[in-house]
């Protein structure tokens, strides 16, 4: 992030009006609601902008630009609260505008849970600049000191004599005042907050309820073609023959083009494919049905996932390459009392956002315009202009609603799908993906396999710990050569080990890739958390302690730790430890307040037929820390989720309504991924294909949810998916309470009947 | 083909297999009714004919022929269904992909039983995905929803 004396500053009117988009080609920009607009849509004339994210029109209204996108975490409401804030803002005269892809934001990089921890201090400083700057001009026009205006509640008061301005009447004049410096900035105390900590409404509901919210999959342009695209099954293949002529004979059918896949590795390119084009989506995916393509052969022919994952398993069980080395790990499991070994595997994982990928583009010689659904839009920038030969700057994102991103959607290999169809159409072409292509051409989540060993002395204390993993790392599909975890992947929940345990090691294995692996909601959390919370409730159970108690001792005393060894530098989400700690006392606090929830000592006696039991995790993750308690009933081998809590320590919320919603759904992401969720591949070929067999929880078995939040006055951490990580190793906690059975391998409906 | 939707009559030429969703959504630019899976599994495109639940990707516009249409953009005449008000209340949508079908599963459910309980929300529910997760919250707000509708009746604009 450059300094905010760079980021505030004065834009001129032209330049906020491209960074809105108000000369948006080809679209009626409509709005069904008062009040809100399409996120692309800007705001209507007249408006005098006091820096990059405010401007204010003469009937009050003031605009605040929120560059981040929004993809159902809130962010929408959240930034622009804090602004509002700063502001003096009345909340009622705010209105949301969805910046365009622009570097002069900053990163737009809606993903690593960063959007409030990276922008709450911009947002704040941006909000009281553009206060300053009214102060500054109403005592300008009264010709009085400064000092004696104050801001508040979208007005500028005179404070010895009462008169005031509204802000439409100083925003002109304001617009004109010099920026001040950092320095000259008065922010607000935590006692005269009036939206940060509060839970705001969602700005976005009342459109998302009458069917007006507009996302990707909506986006309509005049003379636009749909595409639907059938793609090489695995991964690195292409077309060989190709036969269309059925499909051109469908009614509608506009057009059939090949699109080229790139060379390994995979990138963003898109794959190779055959695009159908047609004036509706009917008749493109009906004409696609009858395409006879023969696909070549490829070096991920051979690829089968459940072999895949024995090899994994078999090779975690040799000693790899050490990442940290604490201690001496070899003496002290030789010399503890008992030793515990256990193996951890989760499968390929597909995203599955409700909304399917899908990108429009209008593409020129000289430009090209994309509406789409997209985290990264400055990463659409430079991609689609890699393929098209075009400047960044050439290319210019509107961001609409994202029906779901977790990560899928900062992916833009579906937007330069639509950017090379246009350019060869020369109109505007929207790419539709269906489920099926979502499900079989998804960057998946690794398949993984973890080993963990530990020695205990008499006392049940551990005094060693080994741990080794295995799984395809998201940098293949980056660089070519890379078949071990990297580095910024052990970062998350592996080695970053917070437990008092002076001999413990690190040790990755080799697993190259089959597939493009991509970040999922919480990304590398999902196996080491699993792993590791899943490890030391069996460690517990054998040195025969209650999960809490033994935890609180493995965690150890409060103190600050700094994973760092040697070539190992730990990534600590890209924030200073300095200003995010590794904290065991929070996570510590965490621990306490979840156990409350749970009743650690149940145990589930199958013979009288109340196969109940509790089960506890707690991680730290994206700098926040959270803990899960589940119950389950196991019954005739029947699982039922009975009823779930998160304890969550964020740091300072925002908005709590949306830190609650989002912990309610990171435990239902969890539950997904835990009892149901499994990409299996065959042949080099994903073999799933829509909802009945990529399961998705259902609402009958999505049980009463509680949200504990720690009340915080800490700088503001992740919470997107922090909640994400502790969910599948609660329910395997909780099944072994109940049936004094170990689940190590996801998901748990290969083993028990899900409920 | 002819076809009532929200109670205006359309025209429309196009495929008789074409199914509904289609229709709504690239021939007549009502893009409220969405497309999560094209195979019934998921319930994003629920809309009503004749006041009845059905899966838009899966019934072809020929079977809508002399039968009410209502997709979401219909359901309340000003955005004030007892459900949009109760969703409004219990700040129910994340991502809001899945909530017009949702609301149209609900408002169906609510029809024939405004006092739902769980296991009664769950049955008439499950066929609607939600990947964000806000199960818990659309279960209450249609429970708190439940008791105004009797008071509000039948207001689609079918």
């Amino acid at each position: 992030m450059p300094d905010s004396s760079k980021q505030i500053r004065n834009v001129s009117r032209r330049s906020f009006l491209k960074l809105t988009g108000l000369a948006a080609g080809g679209l009626v920009l409509g709005s069904a609601l008062p009040g809100w607009q399409r996120p692309w849509a800007s705001p209507t004339g007249g408006n005098s902008e006091l820096n990059l994210f405010i401007s204010i029109a003469p009937d009050d209204t003031v605009s605040i630009i929120c560059h981040r996108s929004e993809m159902g975490q809130g962010i929408r409401t959240g930034l622009p609260q804090v602004v509002a804030d700063e502001l003096e803002a009345d909340w009622q005269k705010v209105q949301v505008v969805q910046g365009l892809g622009d570097k002069r934001y900053g990163s737009q990089n809606t993903d690593g849970s960063r959007s409030i921890r990276r922008f709450y201090d911009t947002m704040r400083r941006m909000g009281a600049s553009a206060r300053t700057m009214l102060e500054n001009a109403a005592a300008q026009q009264w010709q009085v000191p400064a000092g004696e205006c104050k801001a508040t509640s979208h007005r500028v008061v005179h404070t010895p004599t009462g008169r005031s301005f509204r802000f439409g009447e100083l925003a002109a004049p304001a617009a004109s005042q010099p920026v001040p410096g950092d320095k000259d900035l008065q922010l607000k105390g935590s006692d005269d907050f009036r939206y940060i900590g509060k839970p705001v409404n969602t700005v976005d509901t009342p459109a998302m309820v009458t069917g007006a919210a507009d996302f990707g999959q909506d986006v309509s342009i005049d003379n636009m073609l749909i595409a639907s695209i059938e793609r090489a099954p695995v991964l690195g293949s292409s077309i060989k023959k190709l036969d269309d002529s059925a499909a051109r004979k469908v009614r509608g059918v506009v057009a059939i083009e090949r699109l080229d896949g790139g060379a390994e590795p995979p990138l963003f390119h898109p794959l190779s494919g055959v695009a159908v084009l047609a004036t509706n989506t009917w008749t493109a995916l009906k004409a696609r049905r009858k395409l006879q393509i023969d696909w070549s052969d490829s070096d991920h022919l051979g690829h089968n996932s459940d072999a895949y994952l024995e090899k994994l398993q078999q090779r975690v069980r040799e000693p790899g390459k050490t990442i940290t080395d604490h201690g001496d790990v070899q003496k002290a499991l030789a010399s503890a009392s008992r030793d515990h070994e256990a193996v951890y595997t989760v499968p390929y994982l597909a995203h599955a956002t409700m909304e399917p990928p899908s990108a429009t583009a209008m593409t020129t010689d000289s430009s090209c315009e994309i509406w789409a659904c997209v985290q990264d839009p400055q990463s659409v920038q430079q991609h689609v202009g890699n393929a098209l030969g075009l400047e960044p700057e050439q290319v210019r994102v509107n961001v609409t609603l994202l029906g779901g991103g977790f990560g899928r959607k900062s992916k833009p290999d579906f937007v330069i799908e639509a950017a090379l169809l246009s350019r060869k159409m020369k109109r505007p072409v929207k790419v539709v993906w269906s489920r099926e292509d979502d499900i079989r051409h998804d960057y998946y989540h690794a398949a993984s396999a973890e080993y963990y060993r530990a020695g205990l002395d008499s006392d049940g204390r551990v005094t060693g710990w080994l741990q080794r993993a295995a799984f395809p790392s998201i940098g293949g599909t980056f660089s070519a050569g890379v078949d071990h975890p990297a580095g910024f992947e052990l970062d998350l929940g592996f080695a970053d080990l917070p437990f008092a345990v002076d001999n413990h090691r690190s040790e990755t294995q080799q697993a190259e890739y089959h597939a493009r692996i991509g970040w999922l909601r919480s990304v590398a959390n999902i196996q080491n958390a699993f792993g590791r919370c899943s490890f030391a409730d069996e460690l517990a159970h054998a040195a025969g302690k209650p999960a809490d108690r033994f935890l609180l001792e493995l965690i150890g005393p409060d103190r600050l730790v700094d994973p760092s060894q040697g070539d190992y530098k730990y990534g600590n989400y890209g924030e200073p430890l300095e200003k995010f700690p590794l904290d065991t006392g929070r996570l510590k606090e965490v621990l306490r307040r979840t156990a409350a929830r749970a009743d650690l000592t149940l145990r589930g006696d199958q013979q009288s037929g109340n196969g109940e039991g509790w089960g506890i995790a707690v991680h730290r993750s994206f700098l926040s820390y959270v803990g899960i308690a589940t119950r389950v009933r196991v019954q005739d081998n029947r699982l039922e989720i009975m009823e779930m809590h998160a304890v969550a320590d964020v740091g300072l919320a925002v908005n709590p309504d949306r830190v609650k919603s989002q912990m309610e759904g990171s435990m239902i992401f969890g539950m997904s991924l835990a009892l149901l969720g499994e990409i299996r591949m065959e042949d080099g070929a994903v073999s799933n294909s829509n909802f009945h067999d990529y399961q998705l929880l259902r609402m009958h078995q999505s049980p009463p949810l509680e949200v504990e939040l720690v009340d915080s006055q800490e700088a503001p951490a992740g919470v997107g998916e922090p909640g994400v990580p502790p969910v599948a190793p609660s329910i395997a906690n909780a099944v072994f309470a109940a049936t004094g059975k170990r689940y190590r391998e996801l998901p748990l409906k290969k083993h028990l009947s899900i409920g | 083909m002819q076809l009532i939707i929200n109670g205006a009559t359309h025209e429309t030429d196009v495929d008789e297999d074409m199914p509904l969703l289609w229709l709504l959504r690239d021939e007549l630019q009502m893009t409220g009714t969405k497309f999560g899976c094209g195979r019934g599994l998921c319930g994003a495109c629920t809309i009503h004919l004749d006041g009845r639940p059905v899966r838009a990707c899966l019934t072809p516009a020929s079977a809508a022929r002399g039968k009410a249409v209502t997709t979401i953009e219909g359901l309340s005449k000003n955005s004030d269904h007892p459900l949009q008000q109760a969703w409004i209340k219990h700040n129910v949508p994340q991502c809001g992909y899945c909530q017009s079908g949702q609301l149209m599963s609900a408002a169906a459910l609510l029809q024939d039983n405004p006092n739902p309980t769980d296991s009664e929300i769950d049955r008439a529910m499950t066929g609607n995905l939600c990947r964000c997760g806000t199960y818990p919250r659309i279960k209450a707000a249609i429970k708190s929803a439940g008791q105004f509708v009797n008071a509000a009746g039948g207001n689609e604009d079918a």
